[in-house]
């Protein structure tokens, strides 16, 4: 193998994994320090540099950074990333004075941004520091979109929305709330220097199956949540049936049991495995009693006599057609009593605000093409973001979207290909101390995850907004801090200092190190200390090294980067040191609007 | 040394052995050796090299006696028997164990100083009685605890760390061996874990008394240029003569060997040395050849390893005393103890 190429800023920051696996690329270590030395309001902007919402984030976010997490390779659990980004912002002093700030001067340039949702309140955040002027259009009479219209509650509290969602637009963008966007062409005529998309992916799957519209109790689960949520609806049927194994199907059965569904099951067509819901949200659900029958196909909604009396269900097996594709074989049927029935299958993009003849390019599924770069869609100065680029995701890739589009349209106001961007960078600090100190808690915790506290199940039920996550406790806390791996803290080789002398390899607690003669990947990964498994992590492979020309290869799958071999090298070849990945924002692209302005 | 100890962590993937144990069961307490010091390398090729035979650490004995080397027994094995005995006298207090409990696995681990200065008269009879027993020298050239002044086994004109010359020729502890009946006699290096490794189960396997010189540089003390036990010097002039591969009793030879190069042993429990020649004319039974051999290595400065000797044969202390087959604590007390009519029975044919 030839020697691994540590100045490409991606090889350090995949050793990151939670990093590597956030969409916005949150600085998980470094935060996690922070609230490990108390520095809860610093952890809070870091956060908010990346992920802009980490109040909200921390209670709801999808966290693609849990299931890549090093501790989860290590033992079965992840570290409580999630959580921790909670007790940052619960705890956070008050941070409002190094929020960023709109100039004085504005820049003279006005967008447009579709929907009040987290990806255009992102846009805002990134261009209002940089002088351009807002306008917020807002179809419902209150900001947040899908955050606040379809996350109940009882799991992320509108004051946290709020303050988090304030804290933008009071940077001075113009928010026109009951404002719904009925043509793109009219839009156009305000003159707009450019328009960004952020309108969700608003309308609910329907199942069009018999007895579909024989009744008035079957409900649309987004459209039905957003009811909940803005006091349209305060009450359900005893008996409720859930159509869909998602996150939605989670927050419409709970929903339903503080509606006063006594009896509420969920219905979903794949095994468990397979269902779309995270895991948690599947065991708040369960711990709730709410029941989940899998491999139950929708057949037949039943009416007696106009009133909906229950759902016919196939049961069904699931068999590869040895294509790779999941074919169900029906067992038998089985018809359910319920009073209500709520369809959250899923939910798609819908435009019909968009003419079809103003340069806009639509695909076969009727949505709109959207450059994967720079999120522009096919007609220049309008970009597209969130659900609506590419289908529904999740809060975080929204916010990513919001970061990307906000360079491209700040590139495209003053006139500067939008393809050319600034890249990713990383810097490199020692983080050695003296002898034996490192910069950073470098002793492994064997602890185990922390349980997130739940109100009780007598008291949670009685009011829709009873928060039921309390948020960690000081001491869990100071447990859960203590098991990140401080994956940023790199080990770093520097191959004309080793002397051989085998000491980090003895040491090392994971058996990551091997010195050995050079090969291809698949031999070499074959001939560790411990066999490289994992495809999946890099090998870190030295030069020849000066003595016996052999190579120091390093597995990254496991290493705890607890620092032994660093400690244990006598010529220091081994070094631990802070990676900090530098991620470009729209702040960060050098363009000169008065310059521009002149010409 | 560092500062916090190896933390244990039992991730998935890690080999265990036949007893159920992974290498982490074999280690012992945090070393508190200087960083890089080739004695760390040498425990963590013990700890493998247990846990591959996979030997119950209570089944072994650990003795030293004084010096950087003689604390690693601490390092290895934390649930086996030890001892640190006075500076040189480890192997009498390996003898009179080895006479009590003969079924155990005894490991001496000592260094130049204690074997080839205060305790080289202790160093020779056993090997002259072949004890049953391990015996590692840790050999750097230097007494590190004493902050690096000549050792027996320094070179003739190496320097020390300040500039002074040796000018006393050294002890060299293999050719010492052969000369004093030693039955199992090789020479290592700390920085080649494929050559100690095996050589560590085949000394372990070993019937009678198995010496391994150890060549373990001093990072601190003697690892400069101008020094011939530094890590750079020992692979410049590096000359494995005979390669030794370790193959336990259940499994069958399955490397493929140069036709002719290769002379198999079969030790007592039934396990095998593969020696691989790699100097064509070198025979390791053969004591004269490898005294002359080692005599022309030195003077060309070339430093031999590998199994260098091997008497299968020989008889060991216990065979020769014709002593009781079973350890003494198996033994019923009344007749270890007979007591003293029986005693008084015996000093009368005496009288």
């Amino acid at each position: 193998m030839k020697p691994t190429d540590t100045s490409n800023p991606d090889y350090f920051h995949k050793v990151v994994d939670c990093q590597w696996a956030c969409p916005a690329h949150t600085n998980v270590p470094e935060y996690i320090r922070l609230i490990a030395q108390g520095r809860n309001a610093d952890a809070y902007m870091l956060n908010r540099d990346s992920n802009v919402f980490p109040g909200i984030l921390g209670r709801v976010c999808d966290r693609p950074c849990e299931p890549a997490c090093r501790r989860g390779r290590i033992e079965d659990k992840p570290v409580a990333i999630c959580r921790l980004k909670r007790v940052a912002a619960d705890l956070s002093e008050d941070i409002r004075d190094r929020l960023p700030r709109a100039p004085a001067k504005a820049n003279g340039k006005k967008i447009a941004l579709i929907g009040a949702g987290c990806a255009s309140l992102t846009v805002a955040n990134d261009l209002l520091p940089l002088g351009y002027e807002v306008v917020i259009y807002e179809k419902l009479g209150e900001t947040g979109g899908l955050m606040r219209s379809n996350i109940p509650r009882f799991r992320l509290p509108p004051a946290v929305l709020d303050t988090e969602i304030n804290a933008i637009i009071d940077m001075g963008a113009e928010l026109r709330l009951n404002s719904p966007v009925e043509s793109m062409k009219s839009l156009l005529d305000e003159g707009y220097d450019a328009i960004f998309v952020g309108s969700g992916a608003p309308h609910g799957k329907n199942l069009e199956l018999p007895g579909r519209y024989d009744t008035d109790r079957i409900h649309i689960g987004i459209a039905w949540l957003e009811s909940v949520a803005f006091e349209h609806v305060d009450s359900i049927g005893e008996t409720v049936l859930i159509i869909g194994g998602g996150n939605t199907a989670m927050d419409c059965c709970r929903s339903s049991l503080r509606l006063g569904g006594k009896d509420v099951k969920v219905m979903a067509r794949k095994p468990r495995n397979l269902l779309k819901a995270s895991d948690w949200e599947l065991e708040d659900a369960e711990e709730e009693q709410v029941e989940i029958l899998l491999n139950h196909s929708p057949e037949e909604f039943v009416i007696d006599k106009g009133k909906l009396v229950g759902m016919k269900f196939a049961r069904v097996e699931w068999h590869d057609d040895g294509s790779g594709r999941l074919k169900a074989k029906t067992l038998d049927h089985i018809v359910l009593p319920c009073d209500d029935v709520i369809l959250a299958i899923g939910q798609e993009n819908a435009f019909p605000w968009i003419e079809r003849d103003i340069g806009l390019e639509f695909d076969q599924w009727d949505v709109p093409v959207v450059d994967e770069v720079t999120y522009q869609s096919a007609r220049p100065g309008i970009f597209f973001g969130g659900d609506s680029a590419f289908g529904p995701k999740n809060i975080i890739w929204a916010v990513e979207h919001g970061h990307q589009a906000a360079i491209s349209m700040h590139k495209y106001c003053h006139s500067q290909s939008m393809t050319d961007r600034l890249p990713y960078g990383v810097n490199l600090a020692s983080t050695k101390m003296s002898i034996h100190e490192w910069s950073y808690s470098n002793d492994f915790d064997p602890a185990e995850r922390r349980l997130m506290p739940h109100v009780s199940l007598q008291e949670r039920f009685k009011k829709l907004d009873i928060e039921v996550e309390l948020g960690f406790t000081f001491d869990q806390t100071v447990t859960e801090v203590e098991r990140c791996l401080n994956c940023d803290i790199q080990t770093v080789f520097s191959t004309k200092l080793c002397i051989e002398c085998d000491a980090c390899i003895d040491i090392c607690p994971v058996d990551c190190l091997t010195i050995t003669h050079n090969g291809e990947e698949v031999d070499l990964r074959g001939r560790l200390r411990a066999p490289a498994e994992n495809l999946e992590q890099d090998l870190y492979v030295s030069e020849g090294l000066p003595q016996t020309g052999r190579v120091m290869v390093k597995d990254e799958n496991l290493c705890v980067h607890c620092g032994l071999c660093a400690e244990r090298c006598p010529t220091a070849a081994w070094d631990m040191q802070k990676s900090d990945l530098v991620i470009p924002y729209a702040s960060d692209e050098p363009v000169c609007p008065t310059k521009r302005k002149a010409g | 040394m560092s500062f916090i100890r190896k933390p244990n962590i039992a991730y998935k993937g890690q080999r265990t052995n036949a007893l159920g144990l992974s290498m982490r069961d074999y280690e012992g307490g945090m070393s508190t050796l200087c960083a890089g010091c080739g004695h760390d390398s040498i425990t963590s090729a013990l700890v493998q090299a247990f846990f591959e035979l996979d030997i119950e650490p209570h089944r072994v004995a650990k003795l030293s006696g004084i010096g950087c080397s003689s604390k690693t027994p601490a390092y290895f094995l934390s649930t086996a028997h030890g001892i640190n005995t006075v500076h040189g006298r480890m192997p009498a207090v390996a003898t009179g164990a080895n006479a009590a409990a003969r079924d155990l696995y005894y490991i001496g681990v000592s260094g130049d100083g204690d074997s080839l200065s205060i305790g080289l008269g202790q160093f020779a009879h056993a090997m002259r009685r072949n004890l049953h027993m391990l015996y590692l020298i840790e050999n750097n050239g230097v007494y590190g605890l004493t902050k690096g002044q000549f050792s027996a086994s320094a070179d003739l004109g190496t320097k020390a760390k300040k500039g002074e010359v040796n000018e006393q020729p050294p002890i060299d502890p293999v050719k010492a061996a052969l000369a004093f009946g030693g039955s199992f006699v090789a020479r290592a290096f700390s920085g080649d874990k494929d050559q100690l490794l095996p050589l560590l189960k085949a000394g372990l396997k070993h019937k009678g008394f198995a010496m391994i010189d150890v060549l373990s540089p001093c990072v601190t003390f003697n690892d400069h240029e101008d020094s011939t036990k530094s890590y750079a010097h020992t692979r410049q002039f590096y000359h494995p003569a005979v390669h030794t591969d370790f193959i336990p009793p259940a499994e069958a030879i399955t490397i493929n060997y140069a036709e002719g190069d290769v002379v198999t042993v079969e030790l007592h429990d039934g396990s095998k040395l593969v020696l691989c020649k790699v100097q064509p004319s070198y025979d390791p039974h053969d004591r004269a050849a490898a005294l002359s051999y080692l005599e022309k290595s030195e003077a060309k400065g070339e430093i031999v390893t590998g199994l260098l000797y091997i008497d299968e044969n020989r008889s060991t202390m216990h065979a020769v005393n014709n002593s009781a087959v079973k350890p003494l604590r198996e033994i019923p007390y009344e007749d270890l103890n007979p007591g003293a009519a029986k005693l008084v029975e015996l000093q009368s044919r005496y009288r």
